[in-house]
């Protein structure tokens, strides 16, 4: 079986810095994968660069075998890869479920005749992406929020908020930059529950986090990075055990 | 949401309608409606700019470029080549579309002030071919328009017309026909705002990454919707062209450029509604201030400036906010 995401001896480099050097690994379908370590380990970067939004300085990275490093944001989406970020980025000029909408982008295909005179055909689609859009809000738990402007929305649900729409684009993989930064913990232990809700539903969930338990809990595998290289890679078990991770990481 | 939505949009566009149709009633000097006819065109091409800035959050201080080159193509055509004024106004604003587009293409990647420095240029240029093709535009000292005209019947300010039995005069009857053309021009808008490709638009303002990562090709839809803004300015200015029955660069310059963005600023960015107010105030205020006439494009300096700090959203928002507050604060001391 090949994995669905392959990474090989991906490297980037911001003038001299070496944000991400060599990396290699290798996600499976339907794994929820985790990628950990310090500070300034390169891990938003890894996810950057998986992601098209960086262009690698080396290496590789292949989607299903294909090689993506040079493709575009939006078109990795085309290819079924979604992701939600660390800092934000919820459309606050829009309402909460009009985001999620946007999620829905790919899957509704319209022109501009049928758009600027609102023909049937534009209300059918519009219709049912509204009614996939609530279910999402529903299933990530801010379905409270369906009639609220995203502006007007607390964080934690705005996080949740940005979790639909990657979901509405109904991907193969998502990446998951965070999720917990800034939850408390009866917030943190409902994600826990919606990330394997997500990865029961045959989706391949990539995770950075900094929450230990969480991702120990929940991941089958982990990456662990330090100064932008692998430290180690394994399942939860090997890497709790490694001396590596807890000379460098678990600060033991 | 869908029907709250769909509620919200018929209700712009029915106050707009009565407003419209009501204002007859009020006014009946020649003067009066021939400003009216003004405004209803110019709000037509406020209307297609604010989809570019009030909803996709990008900037063109040329637009009058585009609105110039929509005047000059229908006023070349019917008046040196005899075409019919539809036509005219339809291949004018296909080929602005066009030209919008290859522009658009390199300059959209700009953003903020190399966007705006780069739209400014657009426009400069147009308007400095216009004063310069002397021979097709007559130059700096502008050229006369031939009145507009549907299938050999011609529509003209000084005309006489009858409908539904009722004997109306040119002046009125120009009026309702910009009125209408303005109410289609709100409603393709509105229809466009709240669709996948509105959505896409917005998104581009709201957040540019979170937009392509769900698969906007932002870049796609920026020049999509500069395209629109500028085929809506293209036809206004056809519109006006033959509305004006004589016109000069001016339509295409730099002040008037900056008079469309205030417009769109002051009336509130991203309320279709609220830029018509904007067009109706800054078109009104010269006439109120018709003895600071030197003073206008201070003025509108002035009132770009304390939009900006005292109510960003723009009058229409601001007030609607404000009377929401109020209205939630006076049923909180009920309850």
């Amino acid at each position: 079986m090949t994995a669905l995401v392959e990474v090989n001896d991906l490297s980037k480099a911001f003038g001299g810095v070496h944000a991400v050097e060599g990396v290699s690994f290798a996600v499976d379908a339907g794994q929820v994968y985790s990628v950990i370590g310090p500070n300034g380990a390169g891990k938003t970067t890894l996810f950057n660069l998986i992601t098209g939004l960086y262009t690698p300085t080396g290496g590789d990275v292949k989607l299903n075998g294909e090689s993506i490093a040079k493709l575009e944001p939006s078109q990795l989406a085309e290819r079924g890869m979604c992701r939600t970020f660390q800092q934000m980025q919820i459309c606050m000029n829009m309402s909460a479920i009009e985001n999620v909408m946007l999620g829905r982008h790919l899957t509704l295909k319209s022109n501009l005749l049928t758009t600027l005179f609102r023909l049937p055909a534009l209300t059918r689609g519009e219709k049912a992406a509204h009614a996939k859009s609530a279910e999402l809000m529903e299933f990530v738990g801010c379905g409270e929020y369906i009639n609220a402007e995203a502006s007007a929305m607390p964080y934690g649900a705005l996080k949740r908020l940005e979790i639909a729409r990657a979901l509405a684009a109904e991907p193969k993989i998502i990446l998951l930059d965070e999720p917990a930064a800034g939850l408390n913990a009866v917030e943190t232990t409902a994600l826990e529950d919606l990330i394997r809700k997500i990865a029961e539903q045959g989706i391949t969930v990539m995770l950075v986090e900094h929450d230990m338990k969480l991702v120990m809990n929940i991941s089958d595998r982990l990456l662990v990075l330090n100064y932008g290289r692998v430290l180690a890679e394994g399942s939860p078990e090997q890497i709790r055990a490694n001396p590596d991770v807890i000379a460098a990481y678990l600060g033991g | 949401m869908i029907v709250k939505l769909s509620e919200f949009r018929l209700k712009g566009l029915v106050f707009l309608a009565i407003v419209v149709f009501a204002l007859p009633l009020f006014i009946s000097n020649p003067f009066h409606y021939s400003l009216a006819t003004q405004i209803a065109l110019i709000a037509g091409a406020v209307v297609g700019l604010n989809l570019l800035v009030g909803f996709a959050g990008q900037i063109s201080l040329g637009h009058a470029g585009f609105f110039g080159l929509g005047a000059y193509f229908s006023a070349i055509m019917t008046s040196h080549y005899g075409w019919s004024a539809i036509p005219a106004l339809i291949v004018g604003a296909f080929g602005v579309g066009i030209i919008a587009w290859v522009v658009g293409r390199p300059i959209l990647r700009l953003k903020g002030h190399y966007l705006s420095m780069a739209t400014l240029a657009v426009g400069f240029i147009i308007a400095i071919i216009l004063n310069n093709e002397r021979e097709m535009t007559g130059g700096p000292d502008g050229m006369p328009v031939p009145a507009f005209d549907v299938f050999g019947w011609e529509l003209s300010p000084f005309g006489q017309y009858s409908l539904f039995g009722m004997d109306i005069s040119g002046d009125l009857a120009w009026y309702l026909f910009a009125g209408v053309v303005l109410l289609v021009a709100v409603w393709l808008a509105q229809n466009l705002i709240d669709s996948p490709i509105g959505r896409a638009l917005r998104s581009v303002h709201g957040s540019e990454v979170a937009a392509s990562v769900v698969g906007v090709n932002t870049t796609k839809y920026k020049s999509l919707v500069f395209v629109i803004s500028a085929v809506y300015a293209s036809v206004m200015g056809a519109l006006y062209a033959h509305f004006q029955g004589f016109i000069t660069p001016a339509v295409a310059g730099f002040e008037f450029s900056i008079l469309l963005i205030t417009m769109v600023v002051l009336g509130g960015m991203g309320s279709t509604i609220g830029v018509i107010i904007g067009a109706v105030v800054l078109e009104l205020l010269p006439q109120v201030l018709a003895d600071f006439q030197e003073f206008e494009m201070v003025l509108f300096g002035l009132i770009l400036m304390l939009t900006m700090i005292f109510m960003p959203k723009g009058l229409l928002p601001t007030v609607a906010n404000f009377l929401a507050k109020r209205r939630s604060k006076s049923a909180g001391g009920d309850a």
